[in-house]
Formats: C-alpha cells, sequence, structure tokens
C-alpha cells in the first residue's frame, strides 16, 4: 500500500517583513497558521506549490509543510513548524507578540 | 584605534549605494530572490526563521562608544531594542524589516561600521584575541598583524576562489583567548632573543569535523609572515578537495597529507613566495601599528579600589570574577558579562549598550571590546573607578559575576531563531544558568565552561567547552548530546561525547549529575573540572549518568 499522504501547508516568509506566512483557501497570504489552507492531496499540494513559488515578490523560500489537521485548524507535526507559528522561545516575539 | 582609510570608507558607502538600489529592485519584482540572496548575504542580510537577521562585524571586536552608540540606535529604531552579540565577535539583529536594510547600513557607516561579510570561498575576516593591546601576558599586540593579513587577503587575486573559506585568527599572548588552535591558520606572536616572530600553527577548526590545529612553524620572523601564509594558502588551494564541501577545508588537507607532508610544500613553495615581497608591506605594518598604539594610561593611586574591595562583597565577588591583568600599572581589564541568570547568553539592550558606550568614554578609554564568550570588555579601566564603574553596571543589569563560571554560557541562536539549527539552544542554557544560580553552589564550582550549540556547524563551539552541548533533531524531537573534556584554550581539546543523548527536560538533571560527580571526585576545590577529568577519565562520568554498567565499560576501555 502506499504511505499515506501527509496534510500539508504552503509556507514562506514574507519578502518585506521576513515574517511567516502561509497560503489561505483564497489564495491571499495568511500571517497565522490556523487560517492556513490544509491540503490532503498530492498533485493538489504540488499545483498549490508551484502557483505559490511564481508569486517572487510577495513570498521567499515556498515550501510544503506537514501539518496534522485538527479542529482549531492545521497543527505542527514537528517542533521546527510550531516555531515557526508562534516565534521564539525566549522572548514573546513574532506572532505570539500579536496574538 | 584603527580607522578606516578614505578607501575603506569610499568603498563602504559605494556598497551602502549599491545595496540599497539592488532592494529597491527586488523589492519592484525586478530581481528574483535566487539573483538577490547572494547580493543580501554578501552584505550580511540573512533570512532566518522568523524574520530577516543582519550581521554587523566588529573587526577584532574592538568597538568605541560612538560606535557602540550606533548600535544601539539600530536596535532601538529598527530592531525590537536589542541586539545579539555572537561568538564571531558580531552582532545581530533578529527582527528587521527589508525596507529598512539600507537606512541601517547608512547609519552605521557613519561610524566607520558595515555588514559586509566576506562571505564565499575566501579568506574570511581575520580575528584577535579581544584582550589584546591590554593584556599583562602579551608579548606584542596582534591587532596590527591581523589589519596586515586583513588588508594583504582582501581581493588577492589568487584567492578568491578558494576550495572553501578560511579563518586566520591571532594573538599575542601565551595563554589563548582566540581560540587559534580551532582556525584554518592561528598565528601566536612570539619572541626569539628579542626578536618578534609568529608561531604558526594549521589545519584546526570546529564543525562537522573538530580538528585541532597542527604546529607548522615554531618561529617565522616578522619580515616573512606574509610570504609564508601565502605559501600555506596557496599550497592548500592545490591540494584542497573541490570534490567534497565536507572535505574542503584545509584542516582535512592536513589530516589527509599530514603535517610532515605539508610543511615540506610550504617550505618549498615559500622559497618562491617570499622573492615576491619587496618590502612595501613592512612599510605599511608600521602605519598601521602606529594606528593602534595604547592610549595615555594615567597614574593615580589605587585606594578606591582597595577600599571598596575590603568593604563590599559584591563588588568583591564582581572584582574577583570580572576582572583581568592589565599591562599597565593601576589598571584592569574589566568583563562586562552579558549572561545574568536567566537571560539570553549575548543579547544586550539598547540601553545596556548605551550604558557601555557611556562607560568607555567616561572610565575606559572610549574603547569597547566583544570577546567571542558573548560578553563585553572594558579593556583599559584605572582600579580607582573600578567602584563607580561597578555601581553603574550594577544599575542596569550588567554586573553579574560570573565571568569562566557555569552560567557564563556560550550558546548561539539555535532553533529560536536559525535557519539551519536542529534544536533549541537558548533555553537549555537559561535553564541550567537559573538552575545553578538556585543551588547557590557557582564560585564553590569554579572555572566551568559550558557551550552549547543548536547544529552540527558548532557556532557555539560545543567542541571545545568543558562541557560541550549540541542539540539535534531524533524523529523529530530535540535531543542533546553532551561532550566533557572540551578546551578552547592553547592547551585545545575536542571534548568526548559521554553517550547516548538526553531529551530536553534531561538535559538540566545531566548537568547536575556531571557536576556533582566533579565536585566528589576533585582532590581540592583548587582542581577544575577540566584537571579533574584529565585525570579521571570518562568512567565516573559514565556512571553517573548511565549507571554502573556503563561505568565498569568506560573504565575498561
Ligand atoms: S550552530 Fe547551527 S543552529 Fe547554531 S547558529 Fe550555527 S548554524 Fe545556527
Amino acid at each position: 500500500m502506499p504511505k499515506a499522504f501527509t496534510p500539508k501547508v504552503v509556507t514562506a516568509n514574507a519578502l518585506l517583513e521576513g515574517d511567516v506566512i502561509y497560503l489561505g483557501a483564497d489564495d491571499t497570504w495568511v500571517r497565522d497558521l490556523a487560517d492556513a489552507e490544509i491540503i490532503t492531496d498530492e498533485a493538489i499540494a504540488q499545483m498549490r506549490l508551484l502557483d505559490a513559488q511564481s508569486r517572487a515578490s510577495e513570498a521567499v523560500g515556498v515550501y510544503l509543510a506537514d501539518m496534522a489537521p485538527t479542529d482549531s485548524g492545521p497543527e505542527p507535526t514537528h517542533f521546527r513548524e510550531a516555531f515557526r507559528a508562534t516565534g521564539p522561545s525566549n522572548y514573546s516575539h513574532g506572532k505570539q507578540e500579536r496574538a | 584605534m584603527y580607522s578606516y582609510t578614505d578607501f575603506d570608507a569610499a568603498f563602504v558607502a559605494e556598497r551602502n549605494r549599491q545595496f540599497r538600489a539592488q532592494v529597491e529592485r527586488r523589492i519592484a519584482g525586478n530581481l528574483t530572490e535566487d539573483e538577490f540572496k547572494p547580493l543580501r548575504l554578501m552584505n550580511g542580510l540573512y533570512l532566518q526563521l522568523h524574520a530577516y537577521m543582519l550581521r554587523v562585524a566588529i573587526p577584532y571586536g574592538t568597538l568605541n562608544g560612538a560606535q557602540m552608540d550606533t548600535l544601539a540606535l539600530l536596535a532601538e529604531k529598527w530592531d525590537k531594542g536589542y541586539g545579539h552579540f555572537t561568538t564571531r565577535q558580531n552582532i545581530q539583529y533578529n527582527w528587521p524589516e527589508l525596507r529598512d536594510i539600507p537606512d541601517m547600513l547608512d547609519a552605521l557607516a557613519e561610524v566607520q561600521m558595515h555588514a559586509i561579510q566576506t562571505s564565499g570561498n575566501t579568506i574570511r575576516n581575520v580575528t584577535a584575541d579581544h584582550f589584546a593591546g591590554a593584556t599583562a601576558d602579551e608579548v606584542a599586540d596582534p591587532r596590527p598583524v591581523a589589519e596586515l593579513l586583513r588588508q594583504w587577503s582582501t581581493d588577492h587575486p589568487e584567492f578568491q576562489f578558494l576550495p572553501r573559506k578560511f579563518k586566520i585568527a591571532v594573538t599575542g599572548a601565551e595563554q589563548d583567548r582566540a581560540v587559534i588552535k580551532a582556525h584554518d591558520i592561528g598565528i601566536q606572536v612570539v619572541e626569539k632573543d628579542g626578536k618578534i616572530g609568529y608561531r604558526v600553527l594549521v589545519g584546526g577548526g570546529l564543525g562537522r569535523t573538530p580538528m585541532i590545529g597542527k604546529e607548522i612553524a615554531s618561529f617565522v620572523p616578522q619580515q616573512e609572515l606574509l610570504p609564508y601564509v601565502e605559501a600555506v594558502v596557496s599550497v592548500w588551494n592545490l591540494l584542497g578537495r573541490r570534490d567534497n564541501k565536507y572535505k574542503a577545508r584545509i584542516k582535512i588537507t592536513v589530516h589527509e597529507h599530514g603535517i610532515e607532508d605539508i610543511r615540506a610544500r610550504v617550505d618549498a613553495r615559500f622559497e618562491e613566495t617570499r622573492k615576491a615581497f619587496d618590502g612595501t608591506d613592512l612599510a605599511i605594518f608600521d602605519e598601521i601599528k602606529a594606528q593602534f598604539a595604547a592610549p595615555a594610561f594615567r597614574n593615580a593611586p589605587e585606594d578606591d579600589f582597595t577600599a571598596a574591595y575590603d568593604a563590599d562583597p559584591v563588588f568583591r565577588a564582581w572584582a574577583d570574577s570580572n576582572l583581568s591583568a592589565h599591562k599597565a600599572p593601576g589598571y584592569a581589564i574589566a568583563q562586562i558579562s552579558l549572561k545574568a541568570h536567566g537571560a539570553t547568553p549575548g543579547d544586550a539592550t539598547a540601553e545596556q549598550m548605551r550604558v557601555m558606550a557611556q562607560l568607555a568614554r567616561d572610565f575606559g578609554h572610549d574603547e569597547l571590546r566583544i570577546t567571542h564568550e558573548q560578553n563585553v570588555v572594558l579593556p583599559h579601566v584605572h582600579k580607582s573607578d573600578l567602584p563607580q564603574v561597578h555601581k553603574i553596571l550594577k544599575a542596569h543589569g550588567l554586573a553579574t559575576a560570573n565571568i569562566g563560571k557555569i552560567s557564563d554560557i556560550i550558546a548561539c541562536p539555535g532553533m529560536d531563531y536559525c535557519a539551519l539549527a536542529t534544536a533549541r539552544s537558548i533555553p537549555i542554557a537559561q535553564e541550567i544558568a537559573t538552575r545553578f544560580d538556585e543551588l547557590k553552589i557557582e564560585n564553590d564550582i569554579g572555572e566551568l565552561k559550558i557551550k552549547i550549540s543548536g547544529c552540527i556547524n558548532a557556532c557555539g563551539h560545543h567542541h571545545v567547552g568543558h562541557i560541550g552541548i549540541l542539540g539535534l533533531d531524533r524523529a523529530g524531537v530535540e535531543n542533546y548530546q553532551i561532550t566533557l573534556g572540551g578546551d578552547a584554550t592553547e592547551t585545545a581539546a575536542i571534548g568526548e561525547r559521554t553517550g547516548p543523548g538526553f531529551p530536553a527536560e534531561g538535559v538540566v538533571p545531566a548537568i547536575e549529575r556531571i557536576v556533582e560527580t566533579y565536585m566528589k571526585e576533585r582532590t581540592s576545590p583548587e582542581e577544575t573540572f577540566l584537571q579533574t577529568f584529565r585525570r579521571t577519565g570518562m568512567a565516573p562520568f559514565k556512571t553517573a549518568l548511565y549507571g554502573e554498567e556503563a561505568g565498569k565499560k568506560a573504565r575498561a576501555a
């Protein structure tokens, strides 16, 4: 049996602020992981990635990040994505500061 | 203090002007990220986990009050009110926005600073002892020769496409504070029969394959240093492995060929290179030396110091741990710890930077240094001023008396900021410092250096920590490998792994067990952690960490 596809979000850093951004279902870049579109189909994920990569004047370093779908939206499966979604642990800076 | 030549200033201004245009073109969509990335890296601009990061160079870790004030201005105006001093004697800003970078660079240029990183496979910024020009144990100030090497290597046509990057460090003292044995070339200023010369080491480095540098020449006369170093770089330029990034550094070349073989090749090449030097470099060297001339030290009684030392236990504790011997009578070198217990190692607020700048102006001949251990130094303070200096530091959270102690931890930014990280470093450092402060045994433990890196790149120098901690990603969970017995000084050594790693919450208990073992095993409070480890070996520590069986195996091995 082929390995089950881990759901993904499209993510990057914003060109101007460097802040972590995610691709929403309506094609806008959103700042909050909860608002990101969670993609459960591999082919769609690849297409969304290519689309996003072509938006070079908005986003830098676009890639697909593994997520677990939950009632409150996508949740990181790896701690690196968890930090990206909240901010550093030594100061309340970054996303957690605005939350 | 060294100041830019007009040529340097014009070069920086031109670079800033170009970079401003490049940023504008990137924002306007006329440059792709692939085109822009090498340009921004050349100008010290990185994209990290949460934001851009600007890395500003502080050559030889030396700066004056006005420069420190500008670093404070950048922190306040374009960042979140603080900056992070690194193990490469730089400062990093973690939160600037792309649009603001050109203004930040212009502000830096006003005080002769820049963020130009000699990036790529070239000879990088030369580093030097942070006590240079002040310490009592120095043969000569190493910075003039470091600056000479910088000028010689900058834009050297033969060395623009080296197999890999190349780092040089220089010390003028027997006691090595510049970690010269962990550099591609380490240079020690030495004296023989009344003449100044250089002891040259080659092939050191940390990272994936840590190596301790080996002596290639015990004495190179002053006038022959440049041709000699040129011969070393040129031999490596030919032999160095360009097929594999991880085998390209000179440490691998030296390891594969052996130091004797490399020495013979260098000596042969040196016969050629020395002919090409006509002595102009010696004239330049004299000019540079004049720029690094010592300040006019004053003669004054030390009574105020003695009185405070006798009367105030807090001052006494600070003086005992944070001061070092100065070459001028009545003076001391004062270290300002950026390691308040529980704080982020190496971070200073804009306000703290301004306080340090003012202290340098009022009491320190307008000089400051940044150490690779992420602290700040007032290199020239008259002892009679120290009680006043201490009082001001204390009022601004800068008087932590822990230099060289267990809470004076080196930690790289790790996964809290760094895009390359495999685990966090900062919270580990915070927890260790907080714990040992609670236990109140820091002074009893004595000298103990903990160094933490958040990945194998080893920016946190973990290999040469008495206790080294390396953060890794083990199947999606942070895991920490501990090494013991590393040493960054003239008796340099690479630490030895204790065994399997520890989860994040297991690190502090493990460090506690290591420290308890040391205190039980030491012959007297005078025997340092490193001395004890060297005497007992790993066995008692293994037993303490992993149980009797593991200890027995270590003893038998
Ligand atoms: S050691 Fe690794 S995690 Fe730490 S600063 Fe260097 S590259 Fe980043």
